[in-house]
């Protein structure tokens, strides 16, 4: 999920826009944290605590000993973080295992699957559609809502909103959200169920941790705004065949299709333009 | 050069990791196929020492459920509604020794059954003549389930149909014939889904608890609005209330819903009572859909308390479907099994055994024993009930699998994913939900049958135990049918035929079998709690007035006792507090106990 943030990118604007410049690191883990709380203080959306413990630690601890095995670096933990966390809500199983491997195998991509010095993959897109994919016995995804109330799901959606308004990514989360609305219309037309049903799971959690941390993660994303809009609506078009073809984990399956192509492209495109703009000796 | 191998170490790894996922899931697909494995019932009764016969024609039951109808608005989803009304309830209701059972039907103007005993290894349905048959003609719902009970303590249990619609108590008159109690206090309309009679106060009376599902303004089969469904998958309370009500001992019942505190209006679907705490007045487990199940404690028969969470079973909202009671590895305390649903891929809840906690006193607490005793995942499950199959001294378990079995190779889960994922608006309003048009959800499953392995831990013997069993089961319960000491297997199926187990037992096991008749307590004994001890086991289990999911076993209860010579002692905790102590009842034996009176 959205994961390592340009500081530099972030707009100024008195006190509270200066604290925000320097610590923006820390909102979007914050503010998972914060949908996280409410949904289990609300509604007790963990089935057990355990599951989400083993998955953060997981990943943590994956993320700080290859960092410095791999890389020779530390790393702020923030992604790490958000990655386990994310691996804790998205997935569902009655063993704890699942969680382990889930978090190991979404920070290994980070470090195995790279193209430039750059990792391709959204670590827990990675993790959690290789697993909801293959672990079909173990392991189901959070398909089900976690509460009916209307007004914590708008508080949900307005935070989320303003922080991907912060973090000058809000032109990717609402062209996906046009797009899955027209999409979703498109789908009602030719299944012949109503576009409320269609529409439904937008209104559910795992597409509010989706539009917010997944598509928006900016290590993942590439690197202009008319690059990333066309990304987007690309995913959208891929999870609406899925979607036709009855896949539940449809927007996964298709960001981690996409994602990676575009993001492989776009490297090679930027390289490509320092080759051509490096001065002639 | 340091970096580089553990560059190449974590690609090994990362490799490793996604092989080892990718070769797992190939081995588990290869194993849970869903396809039945026959056996021989020659090698199954060497191998588990039981077979499963289903005997309906040469017994002479020719029953098949229909499925309710309900109004137009709702036909998108209508295998979705109707998908429940499938039941069946044990009882000797003539006294004549020979175990009979009553299936419930639930379209309009289709009749329901009792199908009496013969004694001579064949079944009658006397319903008709009985006046028990026509019970869902237009205008007075649909029949969900019956319980059975001795209201009025005349030595006959009597008949308590519940419905989605109009729950009418039968007087049995002398095993002879039943009539309608009028004016019996019960509620004029509700969509009620499970029943138990209990006596709540040990006043010898016995009262009657009530699930309700759908809320009870709604009659299902004309219906002014299609925003009926729940308003969660998993938090639902807008479902239908429950009914406490009180026997007045003169033939009506007094609601006192409010007064004890039983106000949840989640969707029921089972409840069972006991005495968790040996105080004598009986808990009450309620298994509800779309949310947490409850756990009510019992204060002096005053009132209850909603100690779910506190317990430990009110954390994990499911969709519970039944609740029954069993003590699997012969603890002498009761623990309560509970089933959900677990689809490869979409939903795991699993299925739950809540073992209680040695120890804690007077304040019962449980831990779940389900995925370490192998008993966990079961599939759509509905109906389940505990019972030594094959007279080891250990309980076995039969759960009845699957949803809708409807269009071959098709699947609604795709489309069930949507509506449950979504906002209360989208998923309360039955008209948002897409058009099922035929398609299957979880059918075509086989039953589990798992046998005890001695050691509370249990092994799958489904579809080996028995020919393929994949019709869409609902309610179960074991009886000996045919008084040979040996426990049968009837399940009723959902808009089909039910399945009538003959039980073959291959070994030499014995058994003891007690038939309990209250004189100071409810003339059934209903709520007392029955112990043996032999061989340095102990083994508890309880009379009730009906567990599972739409369902009630025999009132005997029975304890296959391995090859043990003898029994220490039979105990019996009667609901007025007395307590009969047997030394060394005779085996392979039916007792009837009297309370406080020598066994016959």
């Amino acid at each position: 999920m959205q994961q390592e943030y340009e500081i530099k990118k972030v707009p100024q604007s008195g006190f509270i826009s200066e604290w925000l410049k320097k610590n923006f690191q820390y909102i979007p883990p914050a503010f998972i944290t914060l949908i996280l709380l409410v949904g289990q203080l609300t509604y007790g959306i963990l089935d057990n605590y355990m599951n989400l413990v083993v998955a953060i630690l997981t990943s943590v601890v994956a993320e700080i000993v290859l960092a410095r095995l791999v890389l020779g670096t530390r790393k702020n933990l923030a992604s790490a973080y958000i990655t386990g966390i994310s691996v804790g809500i998205l997935i569902r199983s009655n063993v704890l295992w699942p969680y382990f491997i889930t978090a190991l195998i979404s920070i290994m991509s980070k470090y195995v699957l790279r193209y430039k010095g750059r990792h391709l993959w959204n670590p827990s897109n990675f993790g959690v559609s290789w697993m909801l994919a293959l672990q079909t016995t173990s392991v189901a995804g959070l398909s089900v809502q976690w509460g009916s109330n209307f007004a914590a799901m708008s508080v949900i959606w307005i935070l989320g909103l303003i922080i991907v308004n912060r973090a000058k990514r809000i032109d990717v989360s609402v062209t996906y959200i046009i797009c899955f609305v027209i999409l979703a219309y498109i789908r009602s037309l030719i299944t012949g169920d109503a576009f409320l049903a269609e529409l439904s799971p937008l209104t559910g959690p795992m597409y509010q941790l989706f539009i917010f941390f997944m598509i928006t993660d900016p290590p993942t994303s590439v690197s202009t705004r008319k690059g990333r809009i066309l990304v987007v609506i690309l995913v959208a078009v891929v999870e609406f065949f899925f979607r036709l073809n009855n896949s539940i984990y449809a927007p996964f399956y298709a960001l981690c299709l996409v994602g990676p192509v575009a993001k492989y492209i776009d490297l090679r495109m930027q390289a490509s333009k320092k080759l051509n703009v490096a001065p002639s000796k | 050069m340091r970096h580089k191998f553990w560059q190449i170490l974590t690609i090994v790894v990362f490799i490793c990791l996604l092989l080892g996922t990718f070769i797992a899931s190939r081995k588990k697909d290869k194993s849970n196929n869903k396809g039945p494995v026959s056996q021989e019932a020659e090698a199954a009764l060497k191998q588990y020492g039981f077979y499963l016969e289903p005997v309906n024609e040469e017994i002479g039951v020719t029953f098949r459920h229909v499925s309710p109808d309900l109004d137009p608005k709702v036909d998108n989803i209508k295998l979705q509604i109707a998908s429940v009304g499938a039941s069946v309830a044990v009882c000797d209701f003539d006294n004549d020794g020979w175990n009979d059972f009553y299936l419930t039907n639930s379209a309009t103007g289709s009749k329901n059954a009792l199908y009496r005993n013969l004694g001579n290894g064949r079944f009658e349905d006397v319903a008709e003549a009985m006046g028990v048959a026509d019970l869902n003609q237009k205008g007075t719902g649909a029949s969900m389930g019956v319980v059975w009970g001795d209201y009025d303590n005349d030595g006959y249990k009597d008949l308590l149909l519940y419905k989605w619609g109009k729950t009418t108590l039968f007087k049995n008159v002398n095993g002879t014939s039943f009539e309608p109690v009028a004016s019996s206090g019960l509620p004029e309309w509700a969509n009620i889904n499970a029943a138990v009679w209990f006596d709540v106060d040990n006043d010898g009376l016995l009262d009657i608890f009530l699930g309700g599902y759908f809320k009870e303004s709604f009659h299902l089969d004309s219906l002014l609005t299609t925003r009926i469904m729940p308003e969660s998958f998993r938090y639902a309370n807008n479902g239908g209330r429950n009914y406490l009500l009180k026997n007045k001992g003169n033939g009506t019942f007094e609601d006192v819903t409010q007064q004890y505190g039983l106000t949840s209006t989640k969707w029921t679907l089972s409840a069972v009572a006991a005495d968790f705490n040996g105080d004598n007045f009986p808990e009450l487990y309620v298994a509800n859909d779309y949310n947490v199940d409850e756990f009510y404690m019992n204060r002096e028969g005053k009132t209850f308390e909603e100690t779910g969470a506190a317990v430990g079973i009110g954390h994990i909202p499911k969709s519970g479907m039944n609740a029954s009671l069993g003590d699997i590895n012969n603890e002498g305390s009761f623990g309560v099994y509970t089933t959900n649903i677990t689809e490869k891929g979409v939903l795991i809840q699993g299925n739950n055994y809540w073992q209680p906690k040695a120890g804690k006193g007077k304040q019962p607490s449980f831990v779940d024993l389900g995925q370490i005793s192998g008993i966990e995942n079961g599939g759509w499950s509905y109906g389940a009930q505990f019972g030594d199959l094959n007279n080891d001294g250990y309980m076995d378990l039969y759960v009845a699998n699957g949803f809708i079995s409807a269009k071959e190779n098709t699947s609604y889960w795709y489309d069930y994913s949507k509506v449950t994922g979504g906002n209360s608006n989208i998923i309360g309003d039955a008209k948002n939900w897409p058009d099922m048009e035929g398609k299957s959800q979880s059918g075509y499953t086989q039953d589990k049958i798992w046998l005890n392995n001695q050691d509370a831990i249990f092994e799958d013997v489904s579809g080996k135990a028995c020919p393929p069993a994949t019709y869409d089961g609902r309610a179960v319960a074991m009886v000996d049918l045919w008084n040979r000491g040996v426990l049968d297997v009837i399940v009723a199926n959902q808009n089909n035929v039910p399945t009538i187990y003959k039980n073959n037992i291959g070994n030499d096991h014995h058994w003891i079998a007690v038939d309990l008749q209250g004189t100071r307590s409810n003339a059934d004994g209903i709520g007392a709690r029955v112990e043996i001890t032999w061989d340095g086991k102990k083994q508890v289990q309880a009379v009730t007035g009906g567990m599972g999911f739409s369902s009630q076993n025999q009132h005997r209860l029975h304890f296959g006792i391995g090859q043990a010579a003898g029994i220490e002692q039979l105990t019996i905790y009667w609901p007025s507090g007395h307590v009969d102590k047997i030394p060394h009842p005779a085996i392979n034996t039916l007792h009837t106990v009297k309370e406080n009176q020598p066994a016959d």
